[in-house]
């Protein structure tokens, strides 16, 4: 049986001529189903670029991206994905602007069905209480649960997540990840998180893969993360295994880190000129 | 209470009469005070202001204009021409039609009150009168008879409101569907950029010329009020191109993050263009609507003085050419009038706008 998500060598580019980037080169990837795969890595380093790929709104310049082994020709409703900047419609409430994707989906369901399924939907974020305010009346956190909401009531098989929390404070943060995991365990679906944030990827992965620092960047080795689940958030500070991983996952990053910067590095040849300092003035207020 | 009345009154765009209400309710009272110095008091003794300014700048002229009539009248024919000469001012007979002082226009707005009060008598007494005839010759398949007498101010007012509000819609219906249309398609967009370039800066009387050679030739055979007809379509040729150019612009630039939603959420066309493009560019083409109104209510006057349709601009020209001693006057009303509408108009668009768009986050 073919992989549930499978990329082959694939490399994207943006630009023309001496502007041409290239930003993902041989990206080699295969998520099964049912797995949560976390891609760790800097910002800039082409992860946004990689969910566009598997998403469908955008395509590779060579390789394949396949799911369920064919090839992806658009974006589709079986692959949700929640955005970094939540992208809600300013003009619709929270009831509408998930209604309008449930609607989309399920194009048999009536009114009523629809009506329902949102709210629940909504209900599960707890954010019933919202449920007609336009998103400029809600906060960060309270925009992303919503944005979570529209890509989850679609029942997707695949949650594609592109840095979903990371404009969170840190503790709308831990309730949106467990909302995430929560929703994820219930029907097992294939999931992908874009973060970069080591500590969230190993408490909510099963596998973390780096990406290194682009531009051409490619993935770096993964690391199995042999935690059992349900994690608990206290109990993982305490873990052996979680502090391992941790240190291995931060000394790769680092490591390729300084890779980087040692590559940026760039001699700059300096004038040959010396300052004139005001000697005499400086001995004067030392006196 | 206090707050919706607040709420309303923001609505309507006339927030700054906020702070009555806060002090009516005994609300941080020298905040408010202040506040209202400022928002209502300074406003108001500007207008007095101005109206001083008008005052002595019209008495002025009037002297300067009497002046040279008794130095004319002295030098062909000394005292006594000048005595008779002030004495033909005095009755009216030697007109100074110099700028009329805020009272004279304050009594000519009066007048023309009184003459509309006379003028609707007559017409209606006139409809009565002719009511039981019009019957029998509508039984005997005669067109009825039908008042021709001459219109009065306020009539004249609300032909001109209707000429704008049919070249607003006129201009609402052609310029946002084809907005639309240039906005989502690019080669459409640069095809027609440069007729549009060149159209958009065509003065009002112009179009007037354009809309009456096309208009005449078509209405020939036509007996009804054809002045109405172009000058609203003239109107709204002149006044569409500010809804034009912003629906383009706003259709043309809708915000990626909304358009990867619809990609990701497998939308037709049509939704994509009813659902996300068109809500997203609502505070554009509102924008646009609302200058399309002051521009349309702007050329309008120009435009009917033209055309000869019995609206403010046919008022305004008549008067003019009348050159009674009160015509000044009226004239003078008659612009008030028309800044005073042109005004509650603009906010009547602001309201619809604040309506119809969202504001981001």
């Amino acid at each position: 049986m073919a992989a549930h998500i499978e990329l082959r060598n694939v490399s994207k580019s943006y630009g023309e001529g001496n502007d041409r980037v290239e930003v993902l080169r041989n990206i080699n990837l295969i998520i099964e189903e049912g797995e949560f795969v976390a891609i760790v890595g800097f910002s800039g380093s082409g992860k946004t670029t990689l969910i566009k790929l598997i998403s469908g709104l955008e395509f590779p310049d060579e390789g394949e991206v396949l799911y369920k082994g064919k090839p992806v020709t658009g974006p589709s409703l079986d692959r949700g994905v929640i955005f970094q900047n939540y992208s809600l419609l300013p003009w619709l409430n929270v009831r509408n602007n998930v209604g309008m994707a449930v609607k989309e989906k399920f194009k048999k369901w009536t009114k009523s069905e629809v009506g329902s399924h949102v709210e629940k939907y909504v209900d599960m974020v707890s954010l019933s209480h919202a449920i007609n305010k336009l998103p400029k009346a809600l906060s960060g956190g309270m925009r992303q649960r919503v944005s979570v909401t529209r890509a989850l009531s679609l029942s997707p098989d695949v949650i594609l997540m592109d840095e979903p929390l990371s404009a969170l404070d840190a503790l709308t943060r831990g309730t949106l990840q467990d909302e995430i995991l929560n929703i994820w365990s219930k029907d097992k679906k294939t999931a992908l998180l874009i973060t970069n944030d080591v500590d969230e990827g190993i408490y909510m992965a099963d596998r973390i893969i780096p990406l290194r620092p682009g531009p051409k960047a490619t993935l770096g080795p993964e690391f199995v993360v042999n935690i059992e689940r349900p994690r608990d958030k206290t109990e993982l500070n305490n873990n052996d295994n979680f502090k391992k991983l941790r240190n291995s996952i931060l000394d790769y990053l680092i490591k390729i880190g300084a890779e980087r910067s040692a590559k940026l590095t760039k001699e700059y040849k300096l004038p040959d000129l010396k300052p004139i300092l005001k000697t005499k003035l400086l001995q004067g207020t030392r006196a | 209470m206090k707050d919706k009345s607040i709420n309303l009154l923001n609505f309507i765009g006339l927030g700054i009469f906020e702070p009555v209400i806060r002090l009516a309710s005994g609300e941080e009272v020298k905040k408010n005070l202040s506040q209202l110095m400022k928002s209502v008091l300074f406003p108001i003794l500007s207008i007095f202001l101005f109206l001083l300014l008008w005052h002595t700048g019209a008495n002025a002229l009037y002297n300067t204009e009497k002046e040279f009539k008794i130095e004319t009248a002295r030098s062909s024919g000394g005292e006594a021409a000048v005595t008779a000469e002030l004495a033909r001012i005095e009755t009216g007979e030697s007109s100074i039609n110099s700028l009329p002082s805020p009272v004279a226009v304050i009594g000519a707005f009066k007048t023309l009150i009184a003459d509309h009060k006379e003028i609707s008598a007559k017409k209606s007494a006139f409809l009565e009168k002719t009511a039981v005839m019009n019957e029998k010759r509508e039984a005997q398949g005669l067109a009825p008879i039908t008042y021709t007498g001459r219109p009065s101010f306020i009539d004249q007012v609300l032909t001109s409101l209707k000429t704008v509000f049919a070249g607003f819609f006129l201009a609402l219906f052609l310029a946002v569907p084809i907005g639309m249309i240039l906005g989502l398609s690019e080669t459409l967009r640069s095809s027609f950029n440069w007729l549009i370039q060149i159209f958009k800066p065509v003065s009002p009387v112009v179009w007037f010329l354009l809309v009456y050679m096309i208009v005449k030739s078509l209405t020939l055979t036509y007996d009804g009020d054809v002045s109405f007809i172009i000058s609203f379509i003239a109107v709204g040729l002149c006044a569409m191109w500010a809804t034009l150019v912003n629906t383009t612009l706003g259709v043309s630039s809708v915000d990626q993050d909304y358009i990867n939603v619809a990609k990701v959420l497998n939308l037709s066309v049509g939704q994509k263009v009813f659902k996300i493009v068109l809500p997203s560019a609502f505070p554009l083409i509102f924008t646009g609507l609302r200058i399309t109104v002051s521009v349309a209510w702007m050329v309008l006057i120009a435009i009917e003085l033209l055309s000869q349709s019995p609206g403010l601009g046919t008022f305004v020209w008549e008067e003019f050419q009348n050159g009674a001693n009160d015509s000044n006057a009226k004239i003078i009303a008659a612009m008030f009038v028309i800044g005073l509408i042109g005004f509650l108009l603009d906010r009547l668009m602001f309201s619809v706008q604040k309506l119809m768009t969202f504001t981001e986050a």
